[in-house]
């Protein structure tokens, strides 16, 4: 049971892909310019990350090793292609917003990362959650950056969640500053690269100060904080 | 030991062959499965497109399958043959719906879809693709703003062509503060949609004479079944 604690906590925070690991900064950096576009694309990704752990997992004992990562790729285009389908096939308004981001996640070097660095060493059921926390973690940041975005560039929130989920939730959209002109910087890619940025710096200061609090890091604690 | 080697690679390249198979096999069966559900819901976003682009009680007919073929067209910035779709109203065309490329938008191509009534005036414009800057260049499309909606009701005659311009060009048409390169793009590409349409009226209209035999006999044949 602690494994599995263990590795929420990994996900969530300590290892968490967006702001500590720094994989996957393709789609964080193109996809978040709204909270739905983040946040979608995310749950998507933890979709095929705990997809592809799962598969890996149970037959990591007959991949070679000279092989593996033709294997593993394989494994996860073949998921994403079949995840795609399924999305495009029956909840094709989601389809719509995520279109184009979802093959994105075939070349999201975090899948690749988890699954040569968990689910091949692990049995099923810690990799399967490993590859989901992780998607988890991954889209606590993108809604965050996808908020700051909006917020910023926008002054909306949860704009397109009508077009995600139907017309009952178009009141859910937030005008935050009305008639305001919008911040372009924020919703081109430098700010996603500014915002993570930002997002960096708290995630670090916040450890920083855990550390400087506590004089004796845990053993488990595999974060080294800057200086 | 050239035995074990050759063992060896073998195996490895077994393994590879049996994932590579599995992994396809799976694809094939949720394509299958996925094929007429996807298809379904795109032929979906395309009836909702001619929906937004004509006036539901003005024609009667199927207009996803009532198309003429055309060939590449400079006016219409298509490089690839495309189709025409037909609205029609107790068998006569009422409106011509053709899809249109913009190549000079800020970022990408930008497709469109004109739907033009007989008497050369616009029934209606939507944009179906586009790459736009988001905030900024996207007012095009229908989802952000009613930007395309200056479209409806729009023609050659009522518009002299110097006027096909936004109004910092001295043309005649709105546009927003800070990107004027996007409906630059669109605002020539309905333009040139509205020229071919001009140019190439009565052959559209053969087209559509002839396809409407085909369906009718198309029919009679199925009555005589």
């Amino acid at each position: 049971m602690s494994q599995f604690k263990e590795i929420t906590v990994n996900g969530l925070w300590k290892q968490n892909p967006g702001v500590v690991q720094l994989l996957g900064l393709c789609p964080t950096l193109a996809v978040t310019t709204t909270v739905v576009n983040g946040v979608s694309l995310g749950l998507a990704t933890a979709l095929v990350m705990a997809a592809s752990n799962g598969a890996v997992s149970p037959v990591r004992r007959f991949v070679p090793n000279e092989i593996r990562l033709p294997v593993f790729i394989l494994v996860i285009a073949a998921l994403v292609t079949v995840i795609d389908l399924l999305i495009h096939a029956f909840a094709a308004p989601l389809h719509k917003v995520l279109g184009i981001f979802v093959p994105l996640i075939v070349v999201n070097c975090i899948v690749l990362g988890r699954v040569d660095a968990f689910a091949a060493k692990n049995p099923p059921a810690p990799a399967i959650w490993d590859g989901f926390i992780m998607g988890i973690g991954l889209t606590l940041v993108l809604g965050l950056l996808g908020g700051m975005r909006e917020l910023l560039g926008k002054g909306t929130l949860f704009s397109g969640l009508d077009l995600a989920l139907g017309e009952n939730f178009k009141s859910v959209v937030l005008t935050l500053i009305p008639d305001y002109q919008g911040f372009l910087l924020a919703a081109l890619p430098p700010g996603a690269f500014l915002g993570l940025g930002f997002l960096i710096a708290a995630h670090n200061w916040l450890e920083q100060r855990k550390v400087s609090k506590k004089p004796m890091p845990s053993a488990s604690g595999t974060l080294k904080p800057a200086h | 030991m050239p035995e074990t080697i050759f063992k060896h690679t073998t195996k490895t390249a077994a393994t590879l062959v049996a994932f590579a198979f599995t992994f396809t096999l799976l694809m094939t069966v949720v394509y299958q499965v996925t094929k007429d559900p996807i298809a379904k819901s795109e032929a979906e976003v395309r009836i909702n497109l001619f929906h937004q682009v004509i006036a539901d009680d003005r024609y009667d007919n199927d207009v996803l399958n009532d198309t003429i073929n055309i060939p590449p067209n400079s006016l219409l910035g298509n490089k690839q043959a495309s189709v025409v779709h037909i609205a029609r109203k107790n068998g006569d065309p009422v409106a011509f719906i053709l899809e249109a490329v913009a190549h000079d938008g800020y970022s990408g191509d930008i497709k469109l879809l004109v739907a033009i009534n007989l008497d050369g005036t616009i029934s209606g414009v939507r944009v179906i693709k586009h790459a736009e800057t988001p905030g900024l260049g996207d007012y095009i499309d229908i989802v952000k703003s009613n930007w395309i909606k200056l479209f409806d009701g729009e023609s050659l005659s009522k518009t002299s062509s110097a006027n096909w311009a936004v109004k910092k060009d001295g043309g005649h048409f709105d546009y927003m503060a800070g990107a004027t390169i996007t409906p630059r793009a669109v605002i020539s590409a309905v333009h040139k949609a509205l020229q071919y349409f001009e140019e190439n009226k009565s052959r559209l209209l053969n087209a559509s004479a002839d396809s409407k035999i085909q369906q009718k006999t198309s029919l009679n044949e199925e009555n005589q079944i």
